[in-house]
């Protein structure tokens, strides 16, 4: 352990704000990055799957090809 | 056009592609002069812009004239390859022409006639206008002479990937001006190497350098960039 | 399976979808226990910097991003160079996925960098060799994404980011090459970031940790995009209405 007590770990010997923020912000990019590929996953399945029921098979069909690049 | 595209020597082929890019350029020459206008009129502001002092422009005048070469040439760039895919010329040179990248070559070629070449001649007047000291001269032509084939071979794959778009402009500059980074840092570096009477030799060999890969690579890229702005 | 199989077989999107699903989960599952331990080490058991204290521990993310960000640069350079070759689905896909990926890992690079400049150099931002390059790899990063999002149809945009990545990896090494040298001319020696003389294991150990923990993440990254991206583009296909019909997703 490099650091004796709690405050002292936070206090960085000064530098807190520096390493804080760069590890804040490293754990935010990680997080996005991660948080975007569920979130857009989960909103794709439930968009396709609204779209299932509400046309039959053979209009979805076109709807599809119009809508090609999502 | 002319007709024996397909079946031509090469050197003929590159001959007679040159010849009709010229020619072309020589019909539409105002727009062929608008980039060098830009460089003129850009050192003007700059000069304006610092109030016209020798110190502060000679300072910077190796910096300015790069900086504002490239974005000429960039500026340039757009119309390159514009007319002949509008009218349909390109489409039918990517369909006869073999191998390819002769025409491209000339195409380039071309363009740095009017650009790369025009603005290493008239290089002299733009040092004169920012106070460059006198010495330099030499070594700024070099620079533009060695290191605008490059810049005009970057240039084009850029061009060639943007010509179907019709927002092309921004976008072309957003995707090679971090390409002339090299370029800039060599030719800008030389000059003031050369202010400061230091050796130069090392920044222009670099310079040739990125111009004969961009020239061995360019070509290549500027055909497979085409064929797949031709497909939409 | 040889090597010419599996190959063949990464051509296949669905191929890829079926046997990608639990490596996406070991990868994130890796990530998550090399990034604890490694900034758990880094920040509070490896011993300050005698130079710089504890600002150094900044290094622990400062350059597994940067890394990172000129890894994934490098891999879409191959995936572009793969797709114009072979025309691979998967190798487009690889290209439009990563792009988001390290453009934030690029961000995350300077924004760090910056962080560190400010106690180490005195100033937020210096025309340092490695910052620069980072900076110029932002560039080409968000070019990539603007030509992707320029060209309307989808096929015509991969192939043009594929030129687009090749061209920019060819350039990738000159411009670095550039930047130091036009450093070595305007500032003397300066005192690198990274290259404290003869850093010891307890200092560079966790630095290794987390290095890999980032390359678990963005495989599990990765494939949490590619399999989106695979759902998207070949949701006409009968494979993907079944799995979708079927809940098993």
């Amino acid at each position: 352990m490099s650091f004796g007590s709690l405050p002292e770990f936070f206090a960085m010997g000064g530098h807190g704000l520096y390493v804080w923020l760069s590890y804040g912000a490293a754990l935010l990019v990680v997080f996005f990055n991660a948080a975007w590929v569920r979130f857009a996953r989960r909103r794709y399945l439930r968009e396709a799957a609204d779209r299932m029921q509400r046309y039959p098979p053979a209009m979805r069909a076109a709807q599809e090809t119009e809508s090609g690049r999502l | 056009m002319n007709g024996g595209l397909a079946t031509a020597k090469p050197g003929t082929l590159f001959i007679a592609q040159l010849r009709r890019e010229l020619t072309s350029i020589l019909r539409s020459l105002a727009e062929a002069l608008n980039p060098l206008v830009f460089l003129f009129l850009a050192i003007t502001l700059f000069a304006l812009g610092a109030g016209g002092d020798p110190e502060t422009l000679g300072a910077y005048a190796p910096a300015i004239i790069w900086v504002l070469v490239l974005l000429a040439n960039q500026l340039s760039l757009e119309a390159m390859f514009r007319r002949d895919f509008e009218d349909g010329t390109l489409e039918q040179l990517l369909l006869l022409a073999r191998p390819l990248f002769i025409p491209i070559l000339a195409k380039v070629c071309a363009q740095w006639c009017v650009t790369g070449l025009a603005m290493t001649l008239l290089s002299p007047i733009a040092a004169m206008m920012l106070y460059l000291p006198l010495d330099a001269l030499g070594v700024t032509m070099l620079t533009l002479l060695t290191g605008s084939p490059a810049i005009t071979l970057i240039g084009a794959v850029g061009a060639a990937l943007t010509v179907g778009l019709r927002r092309g402009g921004v976008l072309l500059a957003l995707l090679v001006l971090p390409l002339f980074v090299p370029t800039l840092i060599f030719g800008a570096g030389a000059i003031m190497q050369a202010v400061a009477g230091m050796g130069t030799s090392a920044q222009i060999y670099w310079l040739m350098a990125i111009s004969m890969l961009s020239l061995t690579i360019g070509p290549f890229a500027v055909q497979a960039a085409l064929r797949i702005s031709l497909e939409q | 399976m040889t090597l010419k199989e599996f190959w063949h077989r990464l051509g296949s999107p669905r191929w890829f979808y079926q046997i990608s699903g639990h490596f996406g989960w070991a990868f994130g599952a890796l990530a998550l226990g090399l990034l604890v331990i490694g900034t758990f080490w880094g920040l509070a058991v490896a011993p300050p910097d005698y130079q710089q204290g504890n600002s150094f521990r900044i290094i622990y993310v400062h350059v597994p991003s940067a890394i990172l960000a000129q890894s994934a640069y490098m891999l879409m350079g191959a995936a572009g160079l793969v797709l114009l070759v072979w025309r691979m689905k998967l190798a487009d896909m690889v290209l439009a996925t990563t792009v988001p990926f390290g453009m934030s890992m690029t961000a995350l690079a300077l924004f760090t960098g910056a962080v560190w400049g400010k106690p180490t150099w005195g100033a937020w931002w210096v025309w340092d060799a490695r910052t620069t390059s980072m900076l110029v790899l932002l560039f080409l990063y968000i070019g990539l994404y603007a030509l992707r999002q320029a060209v309307p149809r989808q096929e015509t945009a991969g192939r043009a980011c594929a030129v687009l990545a090749v061209v920019g990896v060819v350039n990738i090494p000159i411009i670095k090459y550039s930047v130091d040298w036009w450093l070595t001319l305007h500032q003397g020696a300066t005192f690198k970031l990274t290259e404290s003389p003869s850093m010891p294991p307890e200092m560079w150990l966790p630095l290794l940790v987390n290095v890999l923990g980032f390359y678990c993440f963005f495989g599990a990254n990765l494939v949490g995009r590619l399999r989106l991206e695979i759902l998207r583009r070949e949701h006409g296909t009968a494979w993907v209405q079944e799995l979708m019909a079927g809940g098993r997703t």
